[in-house]
């Protein structure tokens, strides 16, 4: 099978030949390897490129031109090169209030956002699990069943609920009382977070719960547990890791929303993601834009770090 | 008969004793299906019961209704004089040995086994104290800090029988307790058990679907099929006075006979083979009318194989070919085929020397078997 790697061959072969034998000795013996070439290619054309790009953006300073923002490299003249890192978009984030402020809260409406999800998905997750084979397929087939209308047809579905003449204040109205305010508040927003991220904290707590031995449960039963203890002592470690694998699928993008608080919103909910848009569109600012999505990788790596760090720790715990 | 009778080891047969567990007319369905069909029966203290059975003959069932994860459809349970029947099973005198261990996977050793009595609230000391002994006691101290993935089978077996014997329960469940483990871990575990259960003195229920296992381990055994007992006896009761011919089949082997009663004598009776025609003696204690149609179970042990024919005329005696030897070291199991291709076996304990002058039974040699009046049992259903 195995082609030695420095081939002793007859003089006079071509360039051509050799190569052949070469990539063939590579194919046969670096297979494995080969296979990674693709997650690898894909992970730095799509991830690593671009975020180096939006990296030398976020060090360059703002200018009317296009594109809109100074070269990194200048070649001043006889093979001087002049490179140029601005970190003055980072400080600006840092100083001004807006967008500190505008992070803190983007991270408190996510967090909040996760452990309303939690709440919601978890007795959801555990009801399916616990169902028949028959009715676990249809309520599955449920929770995915959103995702086959546009997001944002569901996000003005909701507008018009909440609306001051909506559904809600309609029936409110209907029952005899004053009407309240939904659309454009906080609330509306954690709504439409929660509405619209809730089956990804279902799906992975399911994919869990799925595994759980209920038989432990029995055991711990036996052992004269009451049912409120053995969830706390047994189930609830046991579907950790769905916990933190849903919570990670909730607050990494929640964080960084930017139609719901938008539009449920409007301009009295501040999250990162509008700031963003308007730092791009309005102010026409890429470099402070582009710092601004950096800033906020930043904070989302974090927690990325620690559910690896988790998940490492599973793999060697079996 | 005359002697008293010692009833600390035998307390099923005190008229006086009370009964620890009572299973009272108890059936489980589940939809359409009977799992458990109208039990009744009654443990003693101190005994180790085993269910016995194929697999879905309802005894797992049985079990669970005992721990209190099913309820009887219809039915009671009573343990220790109280009615179990809307008692939860964390509030149960009870505890449950899994078939497959069900440790907890995220806790140590020493946590699994403390899971129990930290439910209590016993005091942190007396924790400690009490699962150092346990753990001593199944030899495992020194894995105390291990989580149960880092363990071998047999260790894992033990941690779950010292969780389940930690609280000291009056009744101790075992579903299939050695069924995971390989023979010779199961052998030596086996009599592990019985020491426990003996210094201990804690009501055992084995459920068990291995015969040896529970004749060695059991003082009575219930056999069941089809959510209902077949037969409820001591283990030498069962194996030598079975009544039916699914006991006789199921413990151990058993060579079946077709035949008629023809004589009912006040001590014996006698009865004409079908396949093969030989005539059977029995000197035990029964009466079946004549002209009855029974079946005859033999234990292949009972029957005495040889090359000359037996002097006793006939009687309790058949002429084969040998067709099968099964040489297995300290004994051999021939299979002898008599009448019209109805094959018999036979074991027997192997004292021939190499150096015999008698050449040994071999392949399609004419043997002759016969058994004493008394090996044979007289089954009618």
């Amino acid at each position: 099978m195995s082609v030695p790697a420095e081939t002793v061959l007859p003089a006079g072969q071509s360039l051509g030949f050799r190569l052949r034998r070469r990539l063939l000795y590579l194919v046969q013996h670096h297979w494995r390897g080969l296979v990674l070439v693709i997650p690898f290619g894909w992970l730095l054309i799509f991830f690593l490129a671009p975020f180096f790009i939006v990296l030398k953006i976020s060090v360059a300073e703002a200018i009317i031109a296009s594109p809109p923002f100074t070269p990194m490299i200048d070649w001043v003249s006889d093979g001087i090169m002049h490179v140029r890192i601005v970190i003055d978009n980072y400080a600006y984030l840092w100083e001004d209030d807006l967008y500190v402020n505008t992070y803190l809260n983007s991270i408190k409406i996510s967090t909040i956002s996760t452990i309303l999800c939690l709440l919601l998905g978890y007795p959801i997750a555990y009801a399916i699990v616990r169902s028949s084979h028959t009715t676990k397929h249809i309520l599955l087939m449920l929770i995915i069943l959103p995702f086959w209308t546009s997001f944002l047809l569901r996000v003005y579905a909701w507008m018009g609920i909440l609306a001051d003449q909506g559904l809600i204040n309609d029936f409110i109205r209907w029952l005899g009382y004053e009407p309240i305010r939904l659309l454009y508040t906080q609330t509306a927003v954690y709504i439409g977070i929660v509405y619209t991220y809730v089956p990804f904290m279902i799906l992975p707590l399911y994919a869990n719960m799925e595994k759980l031995d209920w038989e432990l449960l029995e055991a711990a039963a036996d052992l004269g547990a009451r049912p409120m203890t053995t969830f706390f002592t047994i189930t609830l470690p046991m579907t950790l890791p769905g916990i933190i694998a849903g919570s990670l699928l909730v607050f990494i993008p929640a964080t960084g929303e930017y139609v719901i608080p938008d539009l449920l919103g409007g301009g009295n909910v501040l999250m990162i993601g509008r700031v963003l848009y308007n730092e791009f569109n309005a102010n026409v600012d890429w470099p402070v834009a582009s710092a601004v999505a950096i800033a906020l990788l930043l904070v989302l790596v974090l927690p990325m770090m620690l559910y690896q760090h988790i998940q490492g720790k599973q793999v060697e715990g079996k | 008969m005359s002697q008293p009778v010692n009833y600390n080891d035998r307390p099923w047969l005190d008229p006086e004793a009370e009964p620890f567990i009572k299973v009272q007319s108890v059936s489980k369905h589940f939809g359409d299906f009977t799992a458990v069909d109208s039990v009744d029966l009654e443990i003693y203290k101190g005994e180790l019961f085993s269910l016995l059975g194929g697999s879905g003959c309802g005894k797992t069932t049985l079990l669970r209704m005992l721990a209190g994860f099913e309820t009887p459809s219809s039915g009671s349970i009573v343990i220790d004089g109280v009615n179990m029947n809307n008692v939860p099973p964390y509030e149960r005198p009870v505890n449950m040995m899994f078939q497959s261990y069900a440790l907890f996977p995220h806790m140590t050793v020493e946590n699994n086994v403390a899971y129990g009595l930290k439910r209590d609230g016993v005091a942190r000391s007396e924790i400690d104290r009490r699962v150092a002994d346990m753990l001593s006691m199944v030899e495992l101290t020194q894995f105390a800090k291990r989580k149960p993935h880092q363990l071998s089978g047999g260790q894992r077996q033990r941690v779950a029988l010292a969780r389940a014997l930690v609280k000291q329960p009056k009744v101790l469940l075992l579903d299939e307790p050695l069924g995971a483990l390989d023979k010779r871990l199961r052998d030596q575990t086996q009599y592990e058990l019985m020491n426990i259960q003996e210094r201990l003195g804690v009501t055992f229920v084995v459920v068990t679907h291995d015969q040896e296992e529970a004749m060695t381990l059991s003082t009575r055994i219930a056999v069941m099929d089809a959510g209902r007992f077949m037969q409820i006896g001591t283990p030498t009761e069962i194996y030598e006075f079975p009544n039916s011919r699914l006991v006789a089949e199921f413990i151990g082997n058993a060579n079946m006979f077709e035949g008629r009663v023809t004589e009912n004598g006040p001590d014996h009776v006698a009865i004409e083979g079908k396949n093969p025609k030989c005539d059977f003696y029995i000197d035990h204690g029964m009466s079946i009318a004549e002209g009855t149609k029974v079946w005859i179970a033999l234990r292949p042990e009972k029957i005495r194989i040889s090359k000359e024919k037996p002097a006793n005329g006939g009687i309790n005696s058949v002429r084969g070919m040998v067709h099968d030897i099964g040489y297995l070291g300290g004994t051999s199991t021939y299979r002898v085929q008599v009448g019209d291709g109805h094959l018999v076996e036979i074991t027997s304990t192997n004292q021939s020397r190499p150096k015999d002058v008698n050449p040994p039974i071999d392949w399609d040699e004419e043997v002759f078997l016969h058994w004493e009046p008394s090996s044979s049992v007289v089954l009618t259903k």
